[in-house]
């Protein structure tokens, strides 16, 4: 089972480096732009045919190392592989 | 794939080899060799390993003398200092990969060179660099500077090696091939040291490190060729590095090392695989044989080709006493490396390469070092410029002004917002960091001192070839003189454009004359070094630009000097007075900035004087006579007393001799001379009158925040720093 | 006194420190390789600077799992004293020891330098009490990762629970107040305890003699002092 993990910045936690994208994307014109996060994604690929359970255990790695709860928050998203 | 009979002279070409090479490698076979063993060949042929248009003049290089362990010819050079200790230094380019990603390329280039360092068996402890950049508005000069800062940052600040000193200049012939050189120190016992000879019919030679992916597949090809728009387009070839996995490497290779377990090592380097096995077997006399699909790799299918020419960074070769394989093993068990005998040591003087059980490469291993290519190609004179009118330069305006727009130069200019970025205090031995003359690191655990520099004044190289290559030795010497030590040897890095100009080879063949007879008379061997050759955009070559790499030492470091002016002190110029002085402002900052008079002659090089000044201020230093001291370079004595009142945080009141133009005074670039500040003014000049050493009283510091010269002159130190300091962010388009 | 410094791969600080302690104390501190699973008795852990592991994933992220770390939880637990420097700072940020987390520099660049700092004149940390609340410190920085942050419901109780130790002051040219855009001018804080400090700035580089400040000197001794007694 293929994992997609996409881990965020939670709102309101200071992300220079988004700022600063969004500032250079602002002196480019785009001005346009209300707002910038950056985040991580990471791909896994478990040993399971259950996508509950690969996504319980991508959890569990989240908890345990992938993301600071402190500052971050993350997504889940479970494919099949053909 | 490589079946023998597709392989024409075309795929040669390909490689960058000549036909007359490809004629030779068909005749060293006796056949045409396959896909792999071209490559190998034309790695090994190439500019970059072969040295083949340099190799001719390098070898009139001094490269003897009493500290001397070891000169040019293994990973790096190494220097006797005393106590049974040893200096290992080398210093190299990464100039084609930092252009096309500064930061990769930046990065991967110190971790190159601290790996040719820790392979001789020293602990790095230091790093400098080299740096040129285009005009500081080009466009591209932003990018490329932030991103060569951070890389060069970003690799010595992870592996925890502090990054002590270097320079950089800013000039519109590097706007389309920036340089970046690279120069590690480390720290060995003398009778520790390892080279990468081979030794042992039979010894297991291992693999170490990280795995082989397709990066960098023929850099050292890359690095022997002209740049043309294309070469953007090679970003998959650049190499990534790791300083995490380098880190590692070190302290593994340092541990196996102390186990006496190593026979013989070498870093893959340029040419990866090829040029370490290659290297190791030949210097050893003997052949090697290894086991393709034995090495690690990180990409499926990897063919012998591209595994053999892979540049993928931190990795070791080495061959192991047998005895102590298990040892080796468990030690790079425990650094999470891979460890894994790939091959051995053999007596056939060949190199034979296995894949899939079949041999993939059989080939002599002489010709590819000992009958490489050489050539003696040709080289006109250089058209050697004369001095500028000094009607033409001095401009009529006042003295503070002049200096204001100097050190607010691009090239005078505070260097803070780079080397910040750079680590410069880890190991907690750092007395000297940037922004002095010579960087100063403890030898730990001794009183001992090292004092490094690097330094090129490439407007002088380019109007006078060989008077700039004596200038660039002697300004490092001068600049280790300043911080009161010995300068003991030197390593160079020769960057020139196209060697198949006569013009152009013709720079090179004059400053390396230049540098060795400074390197004579100043009794400083070169015993490493590196040539970075093609150094050429749209057919347009680089300012010559031969930077030298000193290596002094001192033997009590509490001894050692500063450029921070203190109080009350007597400010004294030695090595000059308005008899001697002529105020030489050809070809130097102040003609750049002020007058925009560009070439022109360079000032005199008196190797004579330069010795005998540089003699009579370590005398001085010996006997508490210096309380700071700065050699005098571009922008001349101002601009150097301005540093010296900047870092101190202390003012001065000077004068200047009547008759001389004040311009020509304060701004000239005379060679050989210095500042003091002293409390014993005079034993100093007495001493200076029985050397017969040129002394001039320039005036006397004071806490007073302002610089005052006695034409009425003044200016604050307020107004100075922050020009000085703001220089670079101000002009670099954000 | 018994002091250990944990060594992970990657750590780079950690013969500056031990040479830092043993001229303070006369004795060579142990240095424990982050794959042990159990501390010996010790009066000080010091998790010293450099980039373990890489920096990868997040700083200290990786190293805050490492088996070493067990021990040092029961150590903490046990009300024993801990010191973490720079990256050690990241790591106990990381492991839960310590609130708040490390931000990339405001400027997004790697900072070398000697700052000023001054001592938090409510600082309940039992580690510096001897330290003087009326004199600035200079000590080094050398981070890309020191910009302290945490929530405004936590920076108010590390605040009213006198958690921070050292901030970032302005020095003797009334410049460089703040190098990273740490919230608070936040340079170091202690656990609620008092016995765990993190601190950004380098105290084993202004050890004196040859250093520029002799600072970091007199704020080991107060910590060694503090667990003596």
């Amino acid at each position: 089972m293929q994992v997609i993990i996409t881990i965020n910045k939670k709102p309101g936690v200071l992300d220079p480096e988004a700022q600063a994208v969004k500032q250079s994307l602002f002196s480019l014109g785009f001005d346009d732009l209300e707002n910038v996060t950056m985040g991580k994604q990471i791909t896994l690929f478990i040993e399971t045919d259950d996508q509950e359970r690969a996504k319980y255990r991508a959890a569990k790695m989240c908890e345990a190392l992938l993301a600071n709860a402190v500052i971050e928050e993350y997504k889940i998203q479970v494919n099949e592989l053909s | 794939m490589s079946k023998k009979a597709e392989i024409q002279y075309e795929n040669a070409a390909s490689m960058g080899l000549s036909e007359e090479e490809w004629h030779s490698v068909c005749s060293h076979l006796g056949r045409i060799p396959n896909l792999c063993e071209l490559g190998i060949f034309s790695a090994m042929w190439s500019e970059h390993c072969s040295y083949k248009s340099s190799k001719k003049w390098l070898r009139t290089l001094p490269t003897e003398g009493e500290c001397v362990i070891q000169g040019p010819g293994e990973n790096a050079g190494v220097i006797d200092i005393g106590d049974g200790l040893a200096v290992v230094f080398k210093i190299e380019s990464h100039n084609h990969p930092s252009f096309i990603e500064p930061y990769q390329g930046a990065a991967t280039g110190v971790g190159g060179i601290l790996r040719d360092v820790f392979t001789m068996g020293a602990r790095p402890i230091a790093l400098l660099n080299a740096l040129r950049f285009g005009q500081i508005d080009h466009k591209k000069t932003s990018h490329l500077i932030s991103g060569v800062t951070s890389g060069i940052g970003s690799y010595g600040n992870c592996i925890g090696i502090p990054t002590v000193g270097g320079e950089v200049e800013f000039d519109s012939s590097y706007n389309g091939n920036i340089l970046v050189n690279a120069m590690a120190v480390g720290l060995a016992h003398n009778d520790r040291i390892f080279y990468s000879a081979a030794s042992g019919a039979g010894n297991p030679v291992i693999y170490v490190g990280a795995k082989t992916g397709r990066d960098g597949i023929h850099g050292a090809t890359m690095a022997s060729a002209e740049f043309n728009n294309e070469a953007e387009l090679k970003r998959p070839t650049v190499q990534v590095g790791d300083p995490f996995k380098g880190k590692l490497l070190m302290e593994a290779c340092l541990e196996l090392m102390a186990a006496d377990a190593v026979i013989a090592i070498q870093d893959m380097g340029a040419a990866g695989l090829t040029s370490s096995s290659v290297e190791m077997a030949a210097k050893g006399r003997l052949g090697m044989e290894i086991d393709l699909d034995l090495v690690p790799t990180r990409e499926t299918n990897m063919t012998a080709y591209e595994i053999m020419l892979s540049e993928s960074q931190e990795r070791m070769l080495m061959v192991i006493d047998p005895n102590q394989a298990e040892i080796a093993q468990q030690i790079f068990n425990k650094w999470d490396l891979d460890f894994m005998p790939i091959g051995k040591v053999t007596e056939t003087d060949r190199l034979v390469l296995l894949k899939e059980g079949k041999v993939a490469c059989d080939i002599p291993i002489a010709p590819l070092v000992d009958n490489a290519p050489e050539y003696d190609r040709p080289h006109l004179s250089s058209e050697i410029q004369i001095a500028t009118n000094i009607n033409d330069i001095v401009q009529k305006i006042p003295i503070t002004e002049a200096l204001k727009k100097l050190v607010g130069s691009e090239d005078l200019c505070s260097r803070r917002w780079i080397y910040e970025q750079y680590d410069s205090q880890v190991m907690a031995d750092t007395i000297i960091g940037p922004g002095g003359d010579a960087a100063l690191v403890r030898v730990y655990g001794t009183n001992k001192a090292i004092a490094l520099t690097t330094d090129c004044t490439t407007r002088y190289v380019e109007a006078d070839p060989y008077s700039g290559g004596k200038q660039a030795v002697a300004e490092a010497y001068r600049n280790i003189i300043a911080v009161g030590a010995t300068p003991l040897a030197v390593t160079n890095n020769l960057n020139f454009g196209n060697p198949e100009k006569p013009e152009i080879m013709a720079q090179l063949v004059e400053s390396v004359a230049g540098i060795k007879d400074a390197c004579i008379q100043l009794s400083t061997p070169v015993v490493s070094g590196n040539v970075s050759l093609y150094n050429e955009t749209e057919g347009k070559a680089i300012k010559p630009c031969p930077v030298i790499g000193m290596v002094g030492v001192m033997d009590d470091w509490e001894k050692s000097g500063t450029i921070a002016l203190p109080s009350d002190n007597d400010i004294v110029i030695i090595g000059q007075n308005e008899k001697n002085n002529s105020g030489w402002l050809s070809n130097s900052t102040y003609a750049k900035f002020i007058s925009k008079k560009l070439g022109g002659a360079p000032p005199l090089v008196d190797l004579n004087s330069e010795l005998k000044t540089g003699k009579f201020i370590l005398d001085c230093y010996h006997n508490d006579l210096i309380n700071a001291a700065h050699d005098i370079s571009d922008g001349g004595m101002l601009v150097a007393l301005t540093e010296m009142m900047l870092a101190g945080n202390n003012g001065a009141e000077i004068i200047h001799p009547k008759g001389v133009d004040p311009h020509c005074w304060f701004f000239g670039e005379n060679q050989s001379s210095y500042i003091i500040a002293t409390t014993k003014l005079k034993e100093v000049m007495k001493r200076s009158e029985n050397a017969n050493i040129p002394l001039s009283y320039l005036g006397r510091s004071s806490s007073a925040q302002e610089l005052k010269i006695s034409n009425g002159d003044i200016i604050s130190l307020k107004e100075l720093q922050n020009i000085y300091e703001t220089g670079l962010t101000k002009q670099l388009p954000q | 006194m018994r002091i250990a410094i944990i060594v992970f791969p990657g750590s780079n600080c950690d013969r500056d420190m031990m040479v830092a302690v043993e001229s303070l104390t006369g004795r060579r501190p142990a240095l424990i390789w982050h794959k042990q699973n159990n501390l010996n008795p010790i009066d000080l852990a010091i998790i010293p600077g450099g980039f373990s592991f890489g920096d990868y994933l997040r700083c200290g992220a990786l190293a805050a799992h490492s088996p070493i770390m067990n021990a040092l939880h029961d150590h903490a637990a046990r009300g024993g004293a801990i010191l973490g420097i720079c990256n050690g700072f990241q790591i106990l940020t990381e492991s839960g020891m310590l609130p708040g987390f490390l931000a990339r520099n405001q400027e997004l660049k790697f900072i070398c330098k000697q700052i000023t700092l001054s001592v938090n004149g409510a600082t309940s940390c039992a580690l510096t009490a001897s330290l003087d609340h009326k004199e600035t410190l200079q000590i080094p920085i050398a981070h890309n990762e020191g910009n302290f942050f945490a929530d405004s419901e936590t920076l108010n109780s590390i605040e009213s629970n006198g958690q921070v130790v050292l901030r970032y002051t302005s020095d003797k040219y009334a410049t460089s107040t703040n190098p990273n855009g740490s919230l608070n001018n936040i340079a170091a804080i202690c656990s609620l305890n008092g016995k765990i400090l993190g601190m950004m700035p380098h105290p084993e580089r202004a050890m004196g003699k040859g250093h520029e400040s002799a600072d970091g000197r007199k704020l080991l001794h107060s910590i060694f002092e503090a667990i003596i007694t």
